[in-house]
């Protein structure tokens, strides 16, 4: 392998690592404060038993998105030198507003949050973590538009001098179609993880107390917890669905060989089908040694063009195409095996939670309660689907675009001429011995630190909510004066 | 003035901030095996910094994107140039931050001893790593005509970057130990003090030998201000912490910082990076971003920047008193070995 494989290899593994976390933060942030929320409105203390419970989870989650973000901010440079240089004037812009508007916010108030139970006024104390919240999905906006803009370069324009691609118009960068698509549809993804996260434990967690003799914890802790996550996701579900179904249409116009490559589709059809399931050998890229056993007719025109005939062209078409507008001797397509597995698990297996949870709100209709154990081991399998469709819609997304890192739209939407293939991007000053040292690294570091993670997960998830939790708040304490300023509620 | 110099002094500021801030939390976690003599002692002095050094390492981040947008050819430059000695902060920091989060949250005295080593561990290879860098950019880097790195990693462990990575490890340990002086009592506190003391006379004789090599070998004749501020505030830290004026001795601490940073960005200026052929330097002109990208930019930081400082330096004030072992609650007390209850 050479330095270019290497750091693809580091890249893939470092991102999609980061985004195993991020997606639980995102969603799982607003969840939290939404139970403070009711506990601060209602004085009702089985909602400061949920928060504090999901808050500890929260914490130990956010830890490792922030230690591995870090990675991310710099790899760019790191080893997509060449990449920094073509695109830092329109690229960088973003990531510094996502750091200035974002970052801030978030760390500074969550510290506010953790340390702040007892010496800020209650309304103040929620109004951190909401922030905290506002924070993390304003992040994921500012992230999404570079990498929209990757997808879709607009507002830009390329200078033949310094051969660099030069912003021309932030606004158009910042309202990108692309980005427009993406954000809720990723926002989305991570409402269904953290509502699948919250649903499963709670869910797990009513059944055990019901087995344990204690229904009132059944009833009135965990089914409510049980209730607020499937509704989550079942909203949450038809926003990806719907936001999903939009990107695949802006996908056809601006990525038409990604859209035939996740339904590996190798020669142009009218009402092309959406298969369920192929056999045969898709990874050698060859067209024509596979079988497809189960298809939805229409289905991938549908996706594409919102009409059940409409014509998708096929990969060796646009790979002739491409040839054409950008020179021979390249493989323009991407590795179909990758594109057509990631497209259909990103959407069987985020979408089998959101059904999951339409069954468990019908089982538990009208307060109804239950202490069977399959709903308990269903809702603790349910909680891995999501994270693993977000990291599948994110290899879809990324390796569907190969071999471009900026991928080139001569359609009317995106501007020509600013394109650059994954192959130049590449630091040339790093050699692949110095790429191997990093991601060696960073695997086993990673590897180690997954572990921790999800041992303490399940260690605090284990220990369920506690029995009663005391206001914390200085108001409370003021109302029952004791002797000095006491330990602090909360601390390393 | 051009718009690339405005976000030259920018990205000196985004530094003296991070270096600043995130110096003192450095310093206590570098102190924790020298004064948190027993479990208390180490859980006060990780929870002076607790609520506030996340709030810090974002100082890192807005310079590393900072630089990425308003000079693209330096972030590129750089960052591949130092690759190992960036991957080794990185490293570092990472268990760094989940040391801070998760060393509490198993009551097991293995456990935490783990992760006492990485919050020490993490502590120390930045604060020695950072000199370093800034050490070596001030000095000059073989760059090509390409601007690329072209020098190797042991040429990175010269000298004068050495020392400069002992700069930086004895100022941040001592702007911890006065840290911690100013916000704990008792016990911890006068070690903290007396440790502060000898820090501040090492510091002065470390310091004031790298910022006068900086400034003779490298540097232009007006900053010699900085120097001057920097070792005057470094002579002010060993009277205040000898005086036990914890207070005056933090701002002195924190002076000398943005002194050095001065120093260090004024040698470098008008280039970014300079390369040891002249002609081949990353200036503040070939390095930077259109003036259009550099506009936004400082409308952005312009209405940004108020509002960050505003509540960071809220927290600061909410998180004024000083901590005793008295405000340390009991362990959460979970483990792994317990049964599930
Ligand atoms: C859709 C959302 C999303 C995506 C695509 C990414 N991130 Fe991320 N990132 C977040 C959403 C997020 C977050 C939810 O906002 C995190 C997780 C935990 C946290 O503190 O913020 C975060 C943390 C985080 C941090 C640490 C922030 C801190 O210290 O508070 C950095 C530096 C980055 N990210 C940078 C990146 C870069 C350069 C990415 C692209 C390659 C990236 N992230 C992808
Ligand atoms: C601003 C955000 C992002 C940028 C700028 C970006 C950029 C890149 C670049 C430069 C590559 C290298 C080209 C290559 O490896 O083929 C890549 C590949 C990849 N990225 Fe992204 N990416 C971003 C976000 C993400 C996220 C959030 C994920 C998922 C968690 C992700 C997943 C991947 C994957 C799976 C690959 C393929 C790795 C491979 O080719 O082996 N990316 N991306
Ligand atoms: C009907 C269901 C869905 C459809 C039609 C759909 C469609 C798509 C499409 C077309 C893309 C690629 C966008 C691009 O490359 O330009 C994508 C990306 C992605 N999908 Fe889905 N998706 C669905 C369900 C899901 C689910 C259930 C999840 C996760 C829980 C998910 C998570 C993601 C993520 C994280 C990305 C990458 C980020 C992005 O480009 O927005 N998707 N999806």
């Amino acid at each position: 392998m050479d330095a270019l494989d290497l750091a693809r290899w580091q890249f893939g593994i470092t991102t999609v690592y980061h985004f195993i976390f991020v997606p639980l933060t995102i969603g799982l942030s607003p969840l939290v404060a939404i139970m403070q929320t009711i506990w601060v409105r209602t004085g009702d203390e089985r909602w400061l038993r949920l928060t504090k419970f999901f808050g500890k989870l929260l914490l130990i989650n956010f830890a490792i998105g922030v230690a591995t973000g870090i990675v991310q901010e710099f790899q760019f440079g790191m080893n997509w030198s060449e990449y920094s240089r073509f695109v830092g004037d329109v690229f960088g812009a973003p990531l510094a507003m996502e750091a200035l508007a974002a970052f801030f916010i978030e760390s500074t108030f969550l510290g506010l949050w953790i340390f702040g139970w007892d010496r800020l006024p209650k309304r103040i104390h929620l109004a951190c973590i909401w922030l905290v919240a506002i924070a993390t999905n304003l992040s994921a906006y500012f992230i999404l538009a570079a990498n929209s803009w990757m997808q879709h370069p607009v507002g830009t324009v390329f200078n033949e001098e310094t051969g660099r691609a030069e912003m021309v118009d932030i606004g158009a960068v910042l309202t990108n179609v692309t980005l427009l698509a993406a954000f809720p549809h990723t926002i989305a993804a991570a409402f269904l993880t953290a509502g699948t996260f919250v649903a499963g434990i709670a869910a797990w967690w009513m059944v055990r107390s019901l087995r344990r003799g204690d229904e009132t914890t059944a009833r009135d802790v965990y089914r409510p917890a049980v209730v607020l996550g499937t509704v989550v996701m079942l909203v949450s579900g038809v926003g990806v669905a719907l936001s999903g179904d939009w990107q695949a249409k802006l996908m056809y116009d601006q990525q038409p060989m990604k859209m035939s490559s996740a339904e590996a589709l190798c020669v142009g059809e009218n009402g092309a089908s959406f298969s369920v399931l192929t056999i045969g050998d898709l990874s050698s890229n060859e067209c024509g040694d596979t079988s497809t056993i189960i298809a939805i007719p229409g289905l991938t025109s549908f996706l594409a063009k919102g009409d059940f005939d409409a014509y998708v062209p096929g990969v060796n078409e646009l790979q002739e195409r491409a040839e054409e507008l950008y020179g021979e001797g390249v493989d323009y397509r991407p590795d179909l095996f990758v594109t057509y597995w990631s497209f259909r698990l990103m959407i069987g297996l985020g979408l089998g939670s959101a059904a999951l949870a339409a069954a468990a709100l019908w089982y538990l209709r009208r307060g109804r309660v239950t202490d069977k154990g399959w709903f308990a081991r269903l809702g603790v399998l349910a909680i891995p689907t999501p994270f693993l469709a977000a990291s599948f819609g994110w290899i879809f997304t990324e390796m569907g675009r190969q071999p471009w890192v900026v991928a080139p739209n001569p359609n009317p939407t995106g501007v020509d001429g600013v394109w650059m293939r994954t192959a130049r991007g590449v630091s040339t000053s790093v050699s692949g011995g110095t790429v191997l040292t990093s991601l060696v690294a960073f695997t086993l570091l990673y590897g180690v630190l997954a572990v921790v993670w999800f041992r303490l997960m399940k260690r605090y998830a284990a220990a369920g909510v506690a029995d009663s939790e005391i206001d914390p708040s200085p108001e409370a304490r003021a109302a029952a004066p004791s002797e000095g300023d006491g330990p602090l509620s909360f601390a390393y | 003035m051009e718009l690339s110099d405005v976000w030259f002094v920018l990205i000196a500021v985004l530094w003296t901030g991070y270096l600043v801030l995130e110096g003192f939390d450095f310093g206590v976690g570098m102190l924790v095996p020298v004064l948190g003599r027993d479990e208390t002692d180490r859980r006060v002095m990780i929870n002076t910094i607790g609520p506030v050094w996340d709030g810090n390492e974002v100082w890192l981040l807005t310079a590393g994107g900072a630089t990425f947008a308003a000079f693209p050819e330096w972030y590129a430059s750089m960052f591949s140039g130092f690759y190992l000695a960036l991957l080794l902060i990185l490293l570092a920091l990472i268990v760094r931050i989940v040391a801070f989060e998760w060393r509490g949250k198993i009551d097991d005295a293995a456990w935490r001893r783990r992760f006492d080593v990485a919050l020490i561990v993490g502590s120390w290879v930045p604060a020695v790593l950072w000199g370093v860098a800034f050490g070596n950019l001030v000095r000059g880097v073989a760059l090509d005509a390409d601007h690329q790195y072209v020098g190797s990693f042991g040429d990175l462990l010269n000298p004068f970057a050495l020392l400069g990575g002992a700069t930086t490890a004895l100022i941040f340990l001592t702007h911890g130990a006065v840290f911690l002086a100013l916000k704990t009592d008792g016990d911890i506190r006068h070690r903290a003090a007396r440790l502060a003391e000898r820090g501040a006379v090492a510091t002065l004789v470390v310091a004031g030998a790298f910022a006068v090599w900086t400034q003779v070998a490298y540097s232009v004749t007006w900053t010699w201000a900085a120097t001057t501020l920097a070792a005057a505030a470094l002579v002010g830290l060993v009277v205040a912490t000898r005086l036990r004026r914890e207070g005056w001795a933090f701002i002195a601490s924190a002076v000398a910082i943005v002194g050095a940073v001065v120093l260090i960005f004024g040698s470098l200026y008008p280039d970014v990076m300079p390369a040891l052929d002249p002609a081949n330097s990353l200036t503040v002109d070939n390095a930077s971003s259109t003036d259009y990208t550099l506009t936004i930019m400082t409308w952005v930081a312009a209405i940004l920047t108020p509002f960050v400082l505003a509540y960071q330096g809220w927290t600061y004030w909410v998180f004024r008193k000083r901590l005793t072992a008295e405000h340390i609650p009991p362990h959460a007390g979970l483990t792994f070995s317990g049964s599930v209850s």
